[in-house]
């Protein structure tokens, strides 16, 4: 269901991917497949912007472990900014703040993505 | 306002249902004056109580949601005419085992735990039936 668009740059070796939408289990798998799909390219920095994502759900972040798991084998990094602050606390239960950064902006992050 | 306000809702299970639950949820909030960060850890909890309805009911049922406001207090019931479960065998998330596991959902019943001032589980063979309550 179309309740759900991403956005996705490159900037400075790291993939910006702005959501927009309800990040259901459609979302997640939008998302998942877009930086699987850039893992297997070589890219190794994601970032994603959810200033447009006021609401999630378990299913669709479930989904974003995957990303984290085929990261860890890579060395690489995912993290998030301009998290809704239900969202947060949503990824700091499900313990997603673990394993990737929060930034509070998109400047922050790329600053600390570096 | 009428006392004790009770306002129901039947959901078709159909995709993004959840969130006509939420909209019912936020109206009625509002109406109580809850903060924002309360809406909408009521507004998550919810939508993770119809999905669990939807899915893990293995029922093509409607499901149906109650808001009651008694003073402080909102309660909201989930119910669904599937199969039940039994929540205390439910394992608790863990990031860490989630991470190279074939399974990585499971994590509805602690959200909504974590989200709510309480929340309990009946369930028989003839439905499962959630009860949160959120004080303001």
């Amino acid at each position: 269901m179309a309740d759900f668009d991403l956005k996705v740059t490159e900037n400075d070796g790291v993939i910006l991917v702005t959501t927009n939408g309800y990040l259901n289990n459609y979302g997640g798998e939008q998302v998942a497949s877009l930086c699987l799909q850039k893992i297997s390219e070589g890219k190794r920095k994601f970032l994603l912007n959810l200033a447009n994502t006021d609401m999630v759900n378990s299913i669709g972040v479930s989904i974003l472990i995957e990303v984290i798991e085929e990261l860890q084998g890579t060395s690489g990094t995912i993290a998030f900014c301009n998290l809704a602050p239900i969202v947060e606390k949503t990824f700091n239960i499900m313990g997603i703040s673990k394993y990737a950064k929060i930034y509070a902006n998109e400047e922050e992050a790329m600053a600390g993505l570096a | 306002m009428s006392t004790n306000p009770k306002v129901e809702l039947t959901l078709p299970v159909m995709e993004n249902m959840e969130l006509a639950a939420t909209k019912t949820a936020e109206v009625v909030a509002k109406s109580m004056g809850l903060d924002e960060m309360k809406t909408a850890e009521i507004n998550m909890a919810l939508i993770e109580a119809c999905i669990n309805a939807f899915e893990h009911s293995k029922s093509k049922e409607n499901i149906y949601i109650t808001y009651s406001i008694d003073g402080d207090t909102l309660t909201i019931k989930v119910g669904d005419k599937g199969e039940g479960f039994d929540s205390e065998v439910v394992a608790i998330p863990n990031i860490d085992e989630k991470i190279n596991s074939e399974h990585k959902r499971g994590w509805g019943l602690q959200l909504m735990k974590e989200l709510m001032d309480t929340v309990e589980f009946e369930s028989s063979e003839a439905g499962t039936t959630v009860t949160m309550t959120k004080n303001k």
